[in-house]
């Protein structure tokens, strides 16, 4: 009976496993293709988180707002919604927070650094609530607004800050001291890498994603009208409040990683003519973390290293660093196809038993 | 002479329980074949194998004498087998028509031909007397015309062995004799017909042989003319069953439901509940009788604060609960047995444990100081578990994979043991089996001892008649006549619940 239980949970756990040998592998043959050495190219990609300190402190830095990003896209599904607006709510959370250190700029760090932490997860909070209460009050489907949430980020934040925030270089002025997450300490210990304390944060962020969830009634809550919103409203709850709360919290964590960007890797703001990319790559992280916490701390730290080591790989075995997107792209297409894997797996373990 | 189903030694496992153990099916052609068992004795996963949703994990399949391996339904379809499930696996958002072309759809020039579609699903409607509307959506039509649709669906592919998984339970009297008859017009056909029922009295009706199947084992196949149905439900639950009666006195108390003057509009916004009065005492069963659609889902989901009342109040223990919200009614003493188990009354992804809670999850001993108490959740889990007897490998089983019969224990058990002021039942032993039967009704007149008021709405005339102190009738939105069911009978009921008012004159 244990053993039975074990083949079913095994299999779930496998499918992301299976995804990432296959984008590695399927990256290989590319590499193959086009004339490189795969091997050398992983190789040097894992030697040089593992063994260059500088690497290890960037990956793990790398991996704070993808973490944050991946817990704020895994909370909302894990409640029943897509929340593809987390680009948008680390925008806004990330100027919240250095405009924020900026204007209070003269108070101790005791205050002014949970102050600014705390700014970037409430605008965070304010831009997914606005998608939340309109998907409650008026059926607008998450989705679009969400999306459409990203763009005003992205241009008022520029508009902000060349219009009150502005200085040379296209961006914010550097954050005061009071305000800052880096830390020569930990910079030193990895040989100058930007790494800062802003990963006890995301420690925090997951801690807390898996307590409100599976500890709270709320999280039960939470997660009964995601499962079902009609047997929910039939004992009671308010589906509406619940689908405002699910986006407001997991906009919360998009902000939470923008703040790490504004007041621990960068200490300022530029004026974004682009997305960050970091609030998509989270709906990947989320995917391959299969939407739990853990899950999300894990296939964080994978993207972070495939990305970082990505640079390596180009100056050691002269792969271009685009090739990593790709590979990243390829494990997140398997893991989409996860029904197909599951099907391969099951069939393999049948034929094994005959 | 070969069968037209022959499953030999059939053995399904699922985590923790094995739900297939050395099964063996025979299914002549041309008959009516019973498929009988308690609940979770493993009748849906031995005909979702033939089906090919499942793989048996030992034993081989002979269809019309031929060794076959159905891989998926598409195998299973190309051979003939058609299935009727127990829950209907139709798409809410499509049409009649849609779903029943679905994957076979008629084309014109590589288009969707939509009209053809409607042809040929008006055809198949009128030669098996199967009455559908083919333009309406499925999340508007009533269970009954969903499951005509099911039936459609697989004769439209052809099938000549159809599987039917608990066809009944969600149908009205009237509409079960209608489906017998139509079984017995496809086997005249040639057809072949898989039947599970849990009501002895269709097997007796429409069927030709019997398989009784106990926690996944073969117990016997019998010829139905050789065998009587009280042989047939001790065969089944492996003991005798006793029959639940209402003995106890009648004596009510003071009203703990009162209704009055309430018109309620349905989702098409037609007034469906006209000037209603009811109201239920505490210590009483009161039944509600009628046919389907007369108002009975609209006047349990007003009372519930699920639809708005345009007009009239509802008080619950001297409370005005009229348009208040589901939490405070709740709160106020209402407790709730839905009537679609899967959509309304369970979280189905959600385990047992956490079902049992699922309006209790915030309150104490559940949670405290704004943390669940995950300890005592399974502990209450377990006891209910232990109390309802349902079959489980353990509480942190995923409702989903209840069978259909111990899903609905869960929902009795859960609202049961609030033991509120005033229960709502809503068709409470929809797919039970006769053992889970006696014990639901017993369970119910253990509240009505208790001095708890119960409100009973059902289909089963048999079970209205037997539980209830009093039966009002409710017809087009009223309630048209109270009776004594001690002084009144099937027929009378029967006529009542057409409309006609005691003494022959039309209403
Ligand atoms: N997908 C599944 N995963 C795990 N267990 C399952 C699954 N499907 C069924 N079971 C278990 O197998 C047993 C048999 O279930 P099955 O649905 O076949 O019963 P049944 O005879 O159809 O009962 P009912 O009359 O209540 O519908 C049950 O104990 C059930 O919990
Ligand atoms: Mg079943």
């Amino acid at each position: 009976m244990n053993r039975l239980l074990k083949k079913v949970d095994w299999i779930n756990l496998l499918i992301p496993v299976v995804s990432v040998v296959l984008g590695l592998l399927c990256g290989a043959i590319i590499m193959l293709i086009i004339g490189y050495n795969p091997l050398l190219a992983y190789q040097s990609i894992v030697e040089s988180i593992f063994l260059q300190p500088y690497y290890g402190g960037e990956t793990i830095r790398a991996m704070i707002p993808l973490v944050l990003a991946g817990l704020a896209v895994a909370f909302a599904f894990r409640t029943g919604l897509f929340n593809i607006g987390v680009e948008g709510q680390l925008m806004a959370g990330w100027l919240a927070s250095v405009a924020c250190a900026i204007i209070f700029g003269h108070l101790p760090k005791v205050v002014l650094l949970p102050l600014s932490i705390l700014a970037g997860g409430a605008a965070g909070a304010l831009w997914g609530y606005i998608p939340g209460l309109l998907k409650a009050k008026f059926k607008v489907h998450e989705v679009i607004s969400t999306i459409m949430m990203n763009y005003i980020a992205l241009y008022s934040t520029a508009y902000i800050i060349k219009n009150f925030l502005y200085t040379e270089g296209e961006r914010t002025p550097t954050i005061p001291h009071a305000a800052s997450l880096a830390s020569p300490f930990l910079a030193n210990l990895t040989q100058g890498s930007r790494l800062h304390w802003g990963f006890i944060v995301a420690i925090i962020a997951v801690l807390a994603m898996w307590f409100i969830l599976w500890k709270t009634p709320k999280g039960y809550e939470l997660r009964a009208v995601g499962f079902s919103p009609d047997a929910s409203k039939y004992a009671g709850m308010n589906v509406s409040r619940n689908i405002i709360l699910s986006l407001t919290i997991s906009g919360v964590f998009a902000g939470l990683g923008g703040a790490m960007e504004g007041l621990g890797t960068y200490q300022y703001m530029t004026i974004n003519s682009a997305f960050t990319g970091i609030g998509f790559n989270g709906i990947a992280v989320a995917l391959l973390g299969l939407n739990t916490p853990v899950g999300v701390l894990l296939s964080g730290a994978l993207f972070a290293g495939l990305q970082t080591g990505g640079l390596t790989m180009q100056s050691v075995a002269g792969v271009p660093v685009e090739l990593i997107q790709i590979i990243i792209a390829l494990i997140i297409f398997f893991v989409g196809s996860g029904y197909v894997i599951k099907w391969a797996l099951g069939r393999l373990s049948r034929k094994g038993h005959k | 002479m070969s069968y037209a189903i022959e499953m030999r030694h059939i053995r399904k496992e699922f985590p923790g329980i094995v739900a297939n153990d050395n099964i063996t099916l025979q299914v002549e052609e041309g008959e009516i074949h019973a498929l009988f068992g308690e609940n979770g004795a493993g009748k849906s996963t031995l005909m979702n194998i033939l089906f090919g949703l499942y793989q048996p994990d030992q034993g081989e399949l002979y269809v019309h004498g031929k060794k076959a391996v159905i891989n998926d339904p598409n195998d299973a379809t190309r051979l003939g087998i058609g299935m009727v499930h127990q829950h209907f696996m139709l798409i809410d958002k499509f049409t009649v028509a849609e779903n029943i072309i679905l994957g076979r759809e008629p084309k014109k020039h590589g288009l969707l031909d939509m009209a053809k579609a409607v042809k040929i699903v008006k055809e198949l409607s009128e030669k098996y007397g199967l009455d559908v509307d083919p333009y309406q959506k499925v999340e508007d039509i009533t269970v009954g015309m969903q499951q005509r649709v099911e039936i459609l669906k697989t004769l439209y592919r052809g099938s000549d062995i159809l599987i039917f998984d608990e066809p009944t339970a969600v149908l009205t009297p009237i509409e079960i004799k209608e489906l017998i008859v139509i079984m017995k017009r496809l086997v005249s056909e040639g057809k072949s017909i898989i039947l599970i029922t849990h009501k002895l009295k269709e097997i007796f009706e429409a069927c030709d042989r019997c398989t009784v199947i106990r926690r996944g084992k073969n117990i016997d196949t019998m010829s139905i003319s050789e065998t009587n149905p009280s042989d047939l439900a001790s065969m089944m639950v492996g003991r005798k069953i006793h029959v639940q009666v209402n003995d106890a006195p009648y004596d009510p108390k003071e009203k703990v439901l009162e209704i009055e003057h309430l018109n309620v509009l349905d989702s098409r916004k037609v007034n469906v509940i006209k000037d209603l009065h009811l109201s239920v005492h505490g210590g009483e069963i009161l039944g509600i009788a009628g046919v389907d659609g007369n108002g009975q889902t609209e006047l349990i989901e007003a009372i519930a604060g699920l639809r708005k009342v345009k007009e009239g109040t509802i008080k619950l223990n001297g409370q005005d609960i009229t348009n208040q919200k589901t939490r405070k009614i709740v709160e106020a003493g209402l407790g709730y047995i839905p009537e679609d188990r899967q959509k309304h009354g369970l979280v189905l992804d959600f385990t047992i444990g956490e079902n049992m809670v699922l309006q209790t999850y915030y309150k104490k001993p559940y949670a405290e100081s704004g943390v669940l108490k995950n300890k005592v959740i399974t502990k209450k889990a377990e006891q209910l578990i232990q109390e309802f007897d349902i079959r489980t490998p353990s509480e942190k089983t995923l409702a989903r994979s209840l069978s259909g019969g111990n899903q609905q224990k869960v929902i009795v058990a859960r609202e049961v043991d609030r033991s509120p002021q005033l229960l709502i039942a809503a068709q409470p032993t929809r797919g039970l089996d006769i053992g889970a039967i006696e014990f639901i009704h017993g369970k119910l007149l253990d509240e009505k001892k208790k001095g708890k008021a119960v409100l009973l709405v059902s289909f089963e005339l048999d079970e209205i008649l037997h539980l209830s102190d009093r039966i009002a009738v409710i017809y087009e939105g009223n309630i048209i006549d109270i009776v004594n069911p001690k002084e009144t009978d099937e027929n009378e009921l029967g006529l009542l619940m057409a409309g006609r008012k005691k003494g022959g004159a039309e209403s």
